[in-house]
Parts: C-alpha cells; sequence; structure tokens
C-alpha cells in the first residue's frame, strides 16, 4: 500500500471537513526506464522516479483538485484542504461509506519485472536492432532505437467507500530508420508496446521489428506523391484502428457528449455507422497497450460495446459524467499521472472481423489507395472532421497493389466515414502502442481492426 | 491549445527562493568525483487552472511541484536521472542511478558538459510579482467573464467547450561542476475559449486565447472576440474541389510551420543525416523575403529566456538570411561534434529529460504588408485558419507536408466562402521557396515560435 489505510481515512474526512459531495484520493508511484541508441551510439540511459497523491473534492457541479508529492498524513492534509477551498464546499451533512477493496482481475501476469533485468541486457536489445536495421540495407543512412518500461502503482478511494489497487507494467521498443537515395531521404519505424514486462521480447523479436522498419524506408525511397482528393481507402488489419479513435471514439466519451461538443450527442440507439461495423473498447484486453485492472477512479476495467452492428448502444464514462446521468462507469476515468484530474479515456479500441477475404478486397478495388501503416490521427469532436497520417501506402490500381506512396495525410468527417465503410475483412490485428493526447494529458491507448474498405476519403497528397 | 510553459513536474517544497533552488544545484555539482563531470538541473513551478462552464467553477486546480534532473559525464559516457522530489534523500539517489546509468552508455569523446563561454546573458525581466497576489477568485470571475463575452458575441454561439483561465509560475537553476551557474525564474498566464458555433450538420469551432507573463497582459475580449470570429466565420463551410492555389496562413499556423523547420535546422539533426538542409550552409533555400530569426533574448518574445537549458548565455542567431542559409543551432555536444562552438540553444522539457538541441524564439522578421493587402495581392487563394494533423502528416526528414485544414477561400483579392475538411499539401522545401508575401502583423504566441500572416504559392488543396 503506498498509504495507510487509516491515513486514507482520515484525509478523506479532512477534504469534506467543510463540505462536499465526494472525495477522493488518487496516490500514484511510477518508476521509469528509457534507453536510446541513436547514430550507432548508445546515447542515454535514464531512469526516473514520481510518486504523489491528487486530492479531487466535488461540490455540486465544481470539482476542487491539488496534488502533493508528500505522502506523510501532513502533506496529504494539506492538499486535501487545498482541495476542499477549490471546490468551495459549502458544510452539511457529508455520507462517507466504510472502504471496501474492490477485485479486478489483472489484465495480465507479469512475468519478468523490469527491475529485476540488468541494464546492460536492456542495452544489448538496442544494439542488436541497430545492427539489424542497418543490415537491412546499403541506403540506410541513419538508425535509432528506443526501449522503455515504466511500473506504475496506484491507489484511489474515496468517499463512497471504494479502495482499489493496480500495478501496472508496461514495456516498449521502437526502431526508426532513415533511408537515403536519389529522392532524398526518407523514413521507416515500428514500434511495440504491451502491458507486460521484459517478457516482451519472448514474444517480440526484435530483429525483425528493426528490418521492418528499415525496408518501410527503402520502400518508400521509390514512392510517388500521393494522389490530391477522394479516393477509395483500403485499410490493412492492425494499421488503421486510429481511424476509429478519431472517427468515433473521442465522439463517444460521456464528457464531450455532455457539453454538447460530439457529433454523436443524442444518438444512442440510432445507426451512426455501417451496419457492418461493431467497436469495443476494452480495458480487461491483455497484454495490450491499453489494458488496466482498474481505471485511475478504482473501476473495474470492462469490456463495453459502443457499436452494435453499426447502432451507437452505449458512451464511454467515468464517475463525474455517470454520477450526473444516475448510472454507473464504464472504466473509462484515467489521467495521466496524480498531478492530473481523471477524465473519460478510451483504453483499447477495436472494430469486430467481419466476413470478406482481405485479399478479394484489394481485388474488388479498381482504383484506390491502400494504406499498411498509419501515423497518428486527430479529431475535432464537434464538427466531426478527423485526419489521420498514412506512413506506408500504396496505390491500388486494377483490383492490385502496385506503388509505394509519400506520406500524407487523410481527412474525413467521423459519421460519414463510419457510413461508408461497405466491407470488413475476416482477418483481425492489434495496432502499434499508442498515447491518446485529450486536454493536454496522454495516457497509453491501444486500437484495432480487420482489413476494410471506406468508399471514399480524402486524400492530402500533391499529385494531379 | 495548451500553453508550452517549461512547467516543473510533481513535489512540494513550500517556500524556497530562487536562491535556494541555485544552492541545491551547488550542492549536487559540488558531489561531482574526480574524473566526472555532474550538472543538476532544478525546477519548480505553481500552477492554477480554472475551467468554468455554463457560469459555474467546472473544475478548480491548484498546485505546487518541483524535481531535479541530473546528468553524469564520466570516462566520455553519459548518464541521466530524475526524479519529482527535492528531498536530500531521493536527490543523492537520483545522482546514484545518474551514475550507474553513465555505465551502459557509448564512448563519445565528444561528450562534456557545458563550460563558461565569456557570452554575458542578457537582463530579462520575465517574472510579474503581482500573478502571485491575484486573487483567486479574480481568476474565476475572469474565465466567466469571457465565457460570457463568447456567448455574447453572437447568437449563433451554441456552446462553449470550454472557458479557461490559466497561470504558472517557474523557477530553475543549473550549475555543473565545470563551472556553470544559471537561475530564472518567469511567470505565464493565460485566458482561453473554445467555442462552438451552428448546429446539427453544420456545426463549427474557434479558439481565442490571450496570453501574458501577468494578468495587465491579459485582452479578455480579444481572446472573446478571435473564437467568435473563428467560429462563426466557418458556418455554412464547404468541402471544395482539390487544386493548386497560393494559401495565405494566418500567424498561428505561420508559427507551426517555423517550429516543425526548427527540426530540419538543428545542428545534431544535421549531424545524424537528418535533415533536409544538411551541407546547404551558403546557399539560397527560401524566397528572399524571408529572414529567420531565432531569438530568446528578444524581451517581447513569449519563451524568453536568459540563458539555455546548460545554463549559457542564450543568443540571437540568424539562421536564414534573406533566404540564404547561414547557420544551424548547436548545443555543447553537437558544437563540439560538429568543431564549432554552442549557440546557446540547448533544451530541455523540464526535469525529466536530458538537454537536447532547439529554438526557443524564432520568427520571421516582419514585411510591410498588413494582411488584407496580402488577400488582394493573392487575388485567389485560400486563407489557412487551422491545421491539424502536424505530428501525423509532415515528415521533417523527407520534407512532406500534409495537413487538414480550416478556412476561409480569397477571391477577387477579398475573403469569400469558408470551406472545411481539406488538407494542404506541398513539401517544406517547396513551401519555403515558394513565399510570395510575409505580413507586417508580428504576433507573439506561446509558443517557440512568434507567428505573422505568410502567403506560399502553389500549395496542393485536396477537397472532393
Amino acid at each position: 500500500m503506498l498509504i495507510d489505510e487509516a491515513v486514507i481515512d482520515g484525509v478523506l474526512g479532512a477534504a469534506l471537513r467543510s463540505g462536499g459531495d465526494f472525495a477522493e484520493v488518487f496516490a500514484e508511484d511510477r518508476r521509469a526506464t528509457g534507453a536510446r541508441l541513436d547514430d550507432g551510439r548508445v546515447e542515454d540511459l535514464a531512469s526516473g522516479r514520481e510518486r504523489g497523491a491528487g486530492i479531487r473534492v466535488v461540490f455540486g457541479d465544481t470539482t476542487g483538485f491539488a496534488h502533493t508529492s508528500d505522502l506523510s498524513e501532513a502533506g496529504l492534509r494539506a492538499a486535501a484542504e487545498a482541495a476542499a477551498a477549490a471546490a468551495r464546499g459549502g458544510g452539511g451533512g457529508v455520507k462517507r461509506a466504510e472502504l471496501r477493496r474492490v477485485d479486478a482481475a489483472a489484465p495480465t501476469a507479469v512475468a519478468v519485472f523490469p527491475e529485476t533485468v540488468a541494464k546492460a541486457t536492456k542495452v544489448e536489445l538496442l544494439r542488436r536492432a541497430d545492427e539489424a536495421a542497418r543490415r537491412a540495407g546499403g541506403s540506410i543512412r541513419q538508425v535509432s532505437v528506443v526501449y522503455g518500461d515504466s511500473r506504475r502503482r496506484i491507489l484511489v478511494a474515496n468517499s463512497e467507500g471504494v479502495l482499489a489497487g493496480d500495478d501496472q507494467v508496461k514495456t516498449r521498443f521502437a526502431v526508426s530508420a532513415v533511408a537515403s537515395g536519389d529522392t532524398g531521404l526518407q523514413t521507416g519505424r515500428e514500434s511495440v508496446g504491451a502491458t507486460l514486462g521484459f517478457e516482451l521480447f519472448d514474444r517480440v523479436d526484435v530483429e525483425d521489428l528493426a528490418a521492418a522498419a528499415s525496408l518501410r524506408a527503402i520502400t518508400k525511397l521509390n514512392a510517388r506523391p500521393a494522389p490530391s482528393g477522394r479516393v477509395p481507402v483500403v485499410i490493412k488489419q492492425g494499421s488503421g484502428g486510429v481511424l476509429f479513435h478519431e472517427a468515433c471514439g473521442h465522439g463517444l466519451e460521456a464528457d464531450l457528449v455532455a457539453k454538447d461538443s460530439s457529433v454523436f450527442a443524442g444518438k444512442v440507439g440510432e445507426l451512426v455507422a455501417s451496419p457492418l461495423v461493431t467497436l469495443v473498447d476494452d480495458g480487461t484486453m491483455g497484454p495490450e497497450w491499453g489494458a488496466i485492472a482498474i481505471d485511475d477512479e478504482g473501476h473495474p476495467a470492462q469490456r463495453n460495446v459502443l457499436i452494435q452492428d453499426g447502432v451507437l448502444t452505449d458512451y464511454m464514462w467515468d464517475w463525474l459524467r455517470a454520477r450526473q446521468k444516475g448510472r454507473v462507469g464504464s472504466g473509462n476515468g484515467r489521467r495521466e499521472s496524480y498531478q492530473h484530474l481523471p477524465m473519460v479515456r478510451m483504453t483499447n479500441t477495436y472494430v469486430l472481423a467481419g466476413e470478406e477475404d482481405p485479399e478479394e478486397i484489394i481485388r474488388q478495388t479498381p482504383y484506390g489507395v491502400y494504406v499498411a501503416q498509419l501515423g497518428g490521427g486527430q479529431v475535432n469532436t464537434a464538427s466531426g472532421d478527423f485526419v489521420f497520417g498514412m506512413t506506408e501506402a500504396y496505390l491500388i490500381e486494377d483490383g492490385r497493389i502496385t506503388e509505394p506512396l509519400r506520406d500524407a495525410n487523410l481527412i474525413g468527417n467521423g459519421p460519414e466515414v463510419l457510413r461508408n465503410i461497405d466491407v470488413v475483412g475476416h482477418d483481425f490485428a492489434m495496432g502499434s502502442p499508442g498515447t491518446c493526447g485529450k486536454d493536454g494529458q496522454g495516457v497509453p491507448v491501444g486500437d484495432g481492426q480487420p482489413t476494410l474498405r471506406v468508399t471514399g476519403l480524402t486524400v492530402g497528397g500533391t499529385a494531379r | 491549445m495548451t500553453v508550452t510553459e517549461d512547467r516543473s513536474g510533481p513535489g512540494r517544497s513550500g517556500g524556497a527562493t530562487p536562491e535556494s533552488l541555485l544552492d541545491l544545484a551547488r550542492q549536487v555539482a559540488g558531489w561531482a568525483r574526480d574524473g566526472e563531470q555532474v550538472e543538476a538541473y532544478v525546477a519548480r513551478g505553481r500552477d492554477t487552472e480554472i475551467r468554468v462552464f455554463e457560469g459555474e467553477v467546472e473544475s478548480l486546480s491548484s498546485a505546487e511541484s518541483a524535481g531535479i534532473g541530473i546528468r553524469v559525464v564520466a570516462g566520455s559516457r553519459q548518464g541521466f536521472a530524475y526524479a519529482g522530489s527535492l528531498d536530500a534523500d531521493v536527490v543523492a539517489e537520483t545522482l546514484a542511478d545518474a551514475r550507474d546509468n553513465a555505465g551502459f552508455a557509448s564512448e563519445d569523446p565528444y561528450l562534456g558538459l557545458a563550460v563558461p563561454d565569456g557570452v554575458a546573458a542578457v537582463s530579462l525581466d520575465l517574472w510579474r510579482d503581482d500573478l502571485a497576489t491575484y486573487p483567486t477568485q479574480r481568476k474565476i470571475e475572469q474565465a466567466i467573464a469571457l465565457e460570457h463575452a463568447v456567448r455574447a458575441g453572437d447568437r449563433r454561439i451554441r456552446q462553449l467547450r470550454a472557458s479557461e483561465w490559466g497561470d504558472a509560475s517557474v523557477e530553475s537553476a543549473v550549475v555543473t561542476s565545470t563551472g556553470i551557474e544559471a537561475s530564472s525564474r518567469r511567470t505565464a498566464c493565460y485566458l482561453s475559449a473554445e467555442a462552438i458555433a451552428g448546429g446539427g450538420d453544420d456545426t463549427q469551432t474557434g479558439s481565442g486565447y490571450s496570453v501574458g507573463r501577468g494578468p495587465a497582459d491579459l485582452d479578455l475580449e480579444r481572446a472573446a472576440s478571435d473564437a467568435v470570429l473563428r467560429a462563426t466565420r466557418l458556418l455554412g463551410a464547404v468541402k471544395p474541389r482539390s487544386g493548386r492555389l497560393t494559401a495565405v496562413l494566418e500567424p498561428r499556423i505561420t508559427a507551426a510551420l517555423l517550429s516543425i523547420l526548427a527540426g530540419t535546422l538543428d545542428g545534431e539533426s544535421v549531424l545524424k543525416g537528418r535533415s533536409l538542409f544538411a551541407e546547404r550552409v551558403g546557399e539560397a533555400v527560401a524566397a528572399p523575403q524571408i529572414t529567420l530569426v531565432d531569438d530568446p533574448t528578444d524581451a517581447e518574445a513569449y519563451s524568453a529566456a536568459t540563458h539555455d537549458a546548460e545554463g549559457l548565455a542564450t543568443r540571437r542567431n540568424v539562421l536564414i538570411d534573406g533566404g540564404v542559409l547561414r547557420m544551424f543551432l548547436y548545443n555543447t555536444y553537437a558544437a563540439r561534434r560538429a568543431g564549432t562552438v554552442s549557440t546557446g540553444s540547448a533544451v530541455r522539457a523540464g526535469y525529466r529529460g536530458a538537454p537536447g538541441t532547439g529554438a526557443r524564439a524564432l520568427t520571421l522578421v516582419p514585411g510591410s504588408l498588413r494582411p488584407e493587402q496580402i488577400y488582394a495581392q493573392v487575388g485567389e487563394g485560400l486563407l489557412v485558419q487551422s491545421v491539424s494533423g502536424l505530428h501525423s502528416g509532415v515528415n521533417p526528414v523527407s520534407g512532406d507536408f500534409s495537413v487538414g485544414a480550416e478556412g476561409v477561400l480569397i477571391s477577387g483579392g477579398e475573403l469569400a466562402g469558408p470551406v472545411r475538411e481539406i488538407t494542404i499539401a506541398s513539401t517544406i522545401q517547396r513551401m519555403l521557396s515558394g513565399v510570395v508575401a510575409v505580413g507586417d502583423d508580428l504576433e507573439r504566441l506561446p509558443s517557440s515560435a512568434s507567428g505573422l500572416t505568410l502567403a506560399i504559392s502553389d500549395i496542393s488543396m485536396s477537397g472532393q
């Protein structure tokens, strides 16, 4: 335990002394290691530690929040008083429930905790990846490799009696290569991340990952500018979950819905996507990057079906928004660290497999763009317009994948794109680990999808 | 929007003065052993964030935080460690971690901490005492007044996603065993609003903000009218046909472009073969109207600073002069490796990272045309009001540039109909050469770059 139960009890009492409807203590101890190899040298091995608690007091519709790195009873009480002052509680009877521990299954059983692995072993992975990336081709000019692990222990307790904890171990690895040719420089990147310890590398061969990154850069040396305009787009399995994350994921977050900032507000029960689309957000999905046992409000992670056969079934919820609607949460209250307030966030978001043969989807596309890797994206939830970048893509001509294309963004409107998905493959894969940013807070998320086709998306290239 | 303040992290250490930060940094640097160099960067911040919604405080967060980052160079190897606390035992453990980490890095003869270079730091007044005493109640009133002003600004404003007050004060010190000693402090505050206009399929958003070092600098009316104008002038926006045209970038967009450009002009990228401008010093890389300066000594620049992240005095660096590339930016390491001297351009992301290289206060030297004169000169084109996907569709290594955009068409030399769900694309190289007009409207923005209106020819706009 990061804090004694008796201390928690006293701090919750202090937070509510002058009134308030709800008080919460969120404590966190995070340790992280990062190592970076660049230009053939292990440049930096960095390790860090952050430890502290955030205290929230809610009075009516106002939330007061303060945080401290001092986990002593005095430090916590001072933060509790600051949070209470911020919420401007008005006195009155406050009900507090006795603390009871929340049971939540861990999404994965971590086999090898990062702190038990020698630094030299971690560094050795970097060197192996660097060599493999450079072996992949003579045009490779530069390689950078990043290793990162983190162990985040959290404790959440609130005045409703919730007492919960989680021990979140995550490990990631990424390789970026630069190739040089007559057309200038090109880049290729591959990354992997999981809610696992060092055993991640029993599942993933870093040399294969490195070779794939290099191959991507080399392939793009021959790439032509992407088309400019609206074309059919086929998205390879596991490469385009970010499309759903942006096209509708954010718009299904209850805080944005409540503020009338989502195109999906008021549409539960309506057909909002092609009937081929079933969209799920699943925090229990170990060992994916967005997996958690509990969310950062002590609510156990859940598998939530958001869109079933094209019909909007539910939004995602945190404590605050669920309370306002008089319903239960959905395990989506997350925060970057103890220095941040929780809000509604995705975990692992994915579209279920359909029935079509993925090869057949390409064959049935006379002209279009085939996207094999997407980068990040961004959405305006109020208008529904969203972009996402393609970092490996090809032209489809006469039902065949032909030439590679240079990087570009694609733009679409969420509700329109969801309706325009006309075929979904029977394959499925989760994509690369992502960090989702919202209101300045980043949290780890996963996404995935089968191969599928959108009848029209605007590709932001320069080819006439 | 986000204010890019060099925020320090967690920790609580009430009542310390800048001198005490300097003392702590001195103490840690003094622990260097024979044959070892030690750098201590210590930072402490205090910040407040207030969000209001429908006339009520939605959340009020207030906290103090502090942390330390320690770099050790020993035997031509470097190690780094950080902690979100200034407690004596944590600081000692952090130094031990940094030492240990150094043992696993590669040897590099160019590694080493900065040494005093005789350049005197300018004197800048970046601190406003009245921010610390500005009452919370006044901050709340300002955020509520901003919300009212936006709602009252136009009957088509349907909602605000957010109306916010934020402020931060940061003090930091860096001391090395090689004779560097520097400390600084700064304050910042902002008001920001994001307005939602229209309804149904025609919903548009626009943001407005005002930033300054103290409350007296803030212009609430300007923040409100910007948000209103930007949201309402996009109502009725259509998706235009694809084509090539001249794009006129609003100051905010120009600043974003400059920030990307900075990454290609950083000496470390050049050394590592990641810059498209490598080997081009002395050549024309941009239109003759382009003079690009990084000048952190300019007190008017939002991100002005007396010292860089390694404690060397900042200086005015002219990167591109009349279209000709003159120099790259260097920190101590990159300069040694390139056989030159530091340009005072070390930057760091708070105490959690070792110093890299980067621009701090970029600006184009303003031209002589007002924005309206530029529209008239352009005749037919696109005024770009916002862009999205800068992280996903711009590849600073290859130079490919493709972003989502919204704006207003320019027809007959005047602003005409609004457009949305488009992309604009080119390459960084072509955009620099294609500049046809530089505005006189220099705007200081909460970023490492200032903006002004900039017209660029031959941009691909993708729409229908």
